[in-house]
């Protein structure tokens, strides 16, 4: 007897049993990947702070994980942000994760300050998919390199952020970089990711006592 | 060594029935991956992989799909299957499913995909199916190389993420040409090299 695999009955059950059998080889295939896939995205993770932290990942002494460990001792919690606390040679670097919207996805990224909470030690960018050749760029050392020693508050000690501006443009009163040429929408993200976080997401620890923060800026005026 | 019509099978998409310039299937991705030659050999592969299984799946199961649904199953497979592909990415090379990123995802919209199901994989056998997969995979990455080599070459002076232009090029005057980047130049690339090729096979033919 041939089948009819025309009929509503067969069309019903052999869907039915496509559709069961994919889900279970998925879910099954999932989930035993699944330490793997954490393993790799916690890695990915500790990599991308150390080269916030300037570290150069093709010439480290150990491994990743290990010289992470050794640096990155504690982890402050301001409400859903968390800000990881490095020690590095004895000086202390904070350092915030980012998250924000580029041209195709999300984009995000890590953000060393030193101790003063002011001047940027390091950064390190990632994004989901932003254009190969142009907005993917901003993974590039080339481009995070400019924002090593700039500042986030303005002369006044508020945090105002970094600006990320077309060449020739101005910020007005705060510190910029250039813009990767070709990428405009993805730059204005890393511009706005930036703002957002610092200015009103990590508010409560960017707040400085303010006689500390005279301290150090009387120290700064004596230089 | 392979018959006549295995040959054609294998060897036809890589130029005269190639799925970019001659089918015109697959092109919205040609665009998207261009820009670098690494991002575009790395989905040329995927491509290839997923088309070959694909292809080979529907065909074995080709007699038992009801006719009515026919579509609805080859996206099934196709889903799981890049699912699977992007699975097995992030578990065992986890930098390489970083940069392929959404493309991967979108392999399931590649127009090559269900054009080689519904014209070949639905009406032959297993084997003949994943010749066709492979070569019309590598027909498609074939293209999309060309098109990623000179994007490059011109849009960045580098390969592969090798500098290649020498430095004193730049000293005298030279510049990288920003129209390389855009998505536009990649259509009007593919377009010079349906140009070519069709200029190519018609001297041949005469």
């Amino acid at each position: 007897m041939k089948l009819n695999t025309n009929s509503n009955i067969y069309t019903f059950v052999y869907m039915t049993v496509v559709v069961v059998i994919v889900a279970v080889l998925l879910a099954v295939v999932s989930s035993a990947l699944k330490p793997l896939k954490d393993a790799n995205v916690l890695l990915d993770k500790q990599k991308q702070i150390l080269g916030a932290l300037k570290f150069d990942l093709d010439s480290l002494d150990t491994d990743p994980a290990t010289k992470y460990l050794s640096l990155v001792n504690d982890t402050l919690t301001f409400g859903d942000k968390e800000v990881y606390v490095a020690n590095l040679d004895g000086e202390v670097k904070y350092i915030l994760p980012l998250e924000g919207k580029g041209l195709w996805g999300g984009i995000g990224g890590y953000l060393a300050l030193d101790e003063d909470k002011n001047t940027i030690w390091g950064v390190n960018f990632n994004h989901e998919g932003e254009t190969p050749g142009l907005g993917a760029k901003i993974v590039e050392k080339e481009f995070r390199a400019q924002f090593e020693g700039k500042h986030i508050r303005n002369a006044e000690n508020e945090v105002v952020s970094v600006a990320v501006l077309k060449k020739g443009k101005i910020a007005d009163g705060k510190e910029q970089v250039d813009a990767v040429s070709g990428a405009t929408i993805t730059s204005e993200g890393v511009s706005t990711m930036l703002a957002t976080e610092l200015i009103t997401n990590y508010a409560e620890f960017l707040i400085v006592e303010p006689i500390e923060e005279k301290e150090v800026e009387d120290v700064e005026s004596e230089d | 060594m392979l018959s006549q019509k295995t040959k054609d099978t294998l060897l036809g998409p890589l130029n005269a029935n190639n799925p970019v310039v001659v089918q015109i299937l697959g092109i919205c991705s040609a665009l998207a991956v261009t820009v670098q030659l690494k991002p575009a050999l790395v989905m040329g592969i995927a491509v290839t992989i997923i088309v070959a299984m694909s292809n080979v799946i529907v065909s074995l199961i080709r007699n038992t799909i009801p006719m009515r649904v026919r579509i609805i199953v080859q996206l099934v497979v196709v889903a799981a299957l890049v699912t699977l592909v992007s699975e097995v990415l992030k578990a065992f090379a986890y930098d390489v499913a970083m940069q392929l990123s959404v493309y991967l995802g979108l392999i399931i919209t590649n127009c090559i995909l269900m054009g080689r199901l519904e014209a070949f994989a639905m009406t032959n056998n297993a084997w003949d199916s994943l010749l066709d997969g492979l070569g019309n995979g590598l027909g498609y990455a074939l293209i999309l190389v060309i098109v990623a080599f000179v994007r490059e070459l011109f849009g960045a002076g580098q390969l592969l993420g090798f500098q290649v232009l020498p430095q004193s090029w730049y000293a005298a005057g030279y510049e990288n040409n920003g129209m390389m980047l855009m998505p536009a130049m990649a259509l009007i690339l593919v377009g010079c090299v349906i140009w070519a090729h069709r200029a190519y096979n018609d001297k041949e033919k005469k």
